[in-house]
């Protein structure tokens, strides 16, 4: 698996091996990006979509930078352009246990293996997104300084009848800055017109 | 013996007073083009002075870096090749890792052997890791992008009826097909370079020249590891061209002369350090373990001296570089006591990639150092006897 496109056909299998339906999909990130993947390709196990800060397209001009090079970063710049309050991100490795190690070592590998180039998105992904034709809830961590609100608003608006609500005092996690009010208002939407209560998480 | 000259070719003015990353982002108006254009045109005479002298010639290619203007090797290779008459011109490397188009890789290097009427030494890396920020290329998967593209090359540049198809994962081609093809046969010389021994007994599989930079006393684990591949693939005991070994030289007529000229010299690996963070170590390029390890804040190798010292060759201190054989530094008669030194550890070196400029060097300074070099170490060099099997046994 080399890119987000095998990731979501990964994901949609699993759908299909565990006979999941009407699951409701949250995404935060590139866990977004991969659920909207997803969804372009087929919704007919899906009742609802809520991408949480997503990646995955590309909206500016040429020269713009939609998404922030967190490649380019140092771990503090990185934090205080991904968090509202950077504090809570600080990690000392050396206290964790090695496995955790590991798999921050892997993660990270994971997002360049997915997403170094083209940086964070699939150029063919906006023109697909008029396919999703599940209700979707964008939902955004007001703090965020990796990817803009412009731009959140503009890949909502390429959602047909996408809704998109601010969460405050978060930023580009923000069910990790807010899980509650996140976790109530995703519980809100999956109940606004009485389907599924099923979540499947599609990860970070 | 064999000894190749090089110079990065770099600007440094730039490095007098920046504040951060001398690598990736340091804008380029802090160079002045007529000052490039000298240094650039400098740095080819002294190569033409080294071939005149008997030495051969290196280059290499960085980027958007003030420590190495050579932002394609292909031009400096262009030039040598036309005007140096007998070196023989090593690319050290030729990064094929961040390369998106191998074809004209192996287009350009068959060019230049001709031009050099059979001269090049074509060495492949797979590239540093600050340059996949300026390159784009991927970091993940790029030792198998690195085989691909070797692959590739040296198909290109052996098949001789007409053209073949190339359809892997990384690069796609269906009429390969090179004209005109290189002057040596079936192919230049393959060189690369290598800190681990999983790495270094591929290469010795394959019967490559395999080169190693500063990494002093602790060598021999890396050339043994290649040792053990070349016997493993039925080619006997390695002979000691198969190996190269780059060191900083300051070599003056007397000891502190050479002393004050190496102060000058070691400002290369000083220099070195002045890299953002975040572009040192991109995600893939090293494995996972060892990511993990970093991240628990376990420093990376440092160069060893003939005593079991560890050194750090970006701070240490001239003798302590000396210790370690990151650097031969004195007399005529020292230096070939240092490097013959390290050559009866290592089991025998056929290649020296000497360092005889770097940082401010003065072109005068680099003239003196090279001549000095030429007319009294290297005829020694060249008769030096490189340790027998037996020889190489009995010194590890």
């Amino acid at each position: 698996m080399t890119t987000v496109d095998d990731v979501a056909y990964l994901y949609l299998d699993l759908l299909q091996e565990l006979d999941l339906r009407d699951v409701t999909l949250v995404g935060v990130s590139l866990g977004a990006w991969i659920a909207a993947e997803l969804a372009v390709k087929s919704t007919e196990r899906l009742a609802k979509l809520v991408l949480a800060n997503p990646v995955g397209i590309k909206v500016g001009s040429r020269e713009t930078r939609d998404i922030a090079d967190f490649f380019a970063m140092s771990d503090d710049e990185f934090n205080a352009a991904a968090f509202a309050d950077p504090a809570i991100a600080v990690r000392d490795y050396k206290s964790m246990l090695e496995a955790q190690v590991l798999r921050v070592a892997k993660n990270r590998e994971a997002f360049a293996r997915f997403a170094w180039s083209p940086f964070m998105h699939n150029p063919k992904l906006s023109s697909r997104l008029h396919r999703v034709n599940v209700p979707t809830l964008f939902l955004w961590g007001s703090q965020d300084r990796i990817v803009s609100q412009d731009y959140g608003r503009a890949y909502c608006a390429a959602v047909p009848g996408a809704r998109f609500e601010l969460i405050e005092a978060a930023g580009h996690f923000p069910h990790i800055e807010q899980p509650e009010i996140f976790a109530a208002k995703v519980l809100d939407f999956m109940e606004y017109d009485g389907s599924s209560r099923r979540v499947a998480g599609a990860g970070r | 013996m064999r000894v190749y000259h090089f110079t990065e070719q770099p600007y440094p003015d730039a490095w007098e007073d920046h504040t951060e990353s001398l690598r990736v982002t340091l804008p380029n108006r802090r160079v002045d083009p007529v000052i490039a254009a000298n240094l650039l045109n400098r740095y080819y005479d002294e190569w033409v002075l080294a071939d005149e002298l008997g030495l051969d010639v290196m280059v290499n290619e960085h980027h958007q870096t003030a420590t190495c203007m050579s932002a394609t090797s292909i031009v400096a290779l262009s030039v040598l090749a036309r005007i140096t008459k007998r070196a023989r011109i090593l690319i050290l490397g030729y990064p094929i890792g961040h390369r998106t188009d191998p074809l004209r890789v192996a287009e350009e290097l068959a060019m230049v052997d001709l031009v050099s009427r059979g001269r090049l030494d074509m060495g492949f890396i797979k590239g540093v890791p600050y340059e996949f920020a300026c390159s784009n290329q991927n970091a993940v998967g790029v030792m198998d992008r690195f085989w691909d593209a070797h692959d590739f090359i040296i198909k290109a540049m052996t098949t001789h009826d007409g053209p073949f198809n190339w359809e892997s994962e990384n690069f796609h081609y269906r009429q390969v097909n090179i004209w005109p093809r290189p002057y040596q046969q079936p192919h230049p010389p393959v060189w690369s370079t290598t800190a681990s021994r999983g790495n270094a007994r591929v290469l010795g599989e394959r019967g490559y020249v395999m080169s190693v930079l500063g990494s002093g006393y602790s060598t021999r684990p890396v050339y043994d590891a290649y040792r053990e591949g070349y016997k493993a693939a039925g080619r006997g005991m390695a002979p000691a061209d198969r190996f190269g070994y780059l060191g900083l030289i300051s070599v003056a007529a007397t000891e502190q002369k050479a002393r004050e000229r190496a102060e000058i010299i070691a400002t290369y690996l000083r220099s070195g350090e002045h890299v953002a963070p975040a572009f040192k170590n991109p995600p893939g390029y090293l494995s996972v373990e060892d990511n993990a390890r970093l991240l628990r804040g376990q420093t990376a190798p440092r160069s060893v001296t003939k005593d079991g010292r560890k050194i750090d060759m970006r701070k240490g201190s001239v003798q302590e570089l000396i210790d370690a054989a990151v650097m031969f530094c004195g007399t005529p008669d020292q230096v070939f006591e240092q490097i013959t030194d390290f050559a009866d550890y290592c089991g025998g070196v056929g290649n020296l990639l000497m360092m005889g400029h770097a940082g401010t060097l003065s072109h005068a300074e680099t003239v003196d150092n090279l001549t000095v070099f030429a007319k009294e170490v290297l005829p020694r060099l060249k008769t030096y006897r490189q340790p027998t099997l037996d020889d190489a046994i009995a010194a590890a």
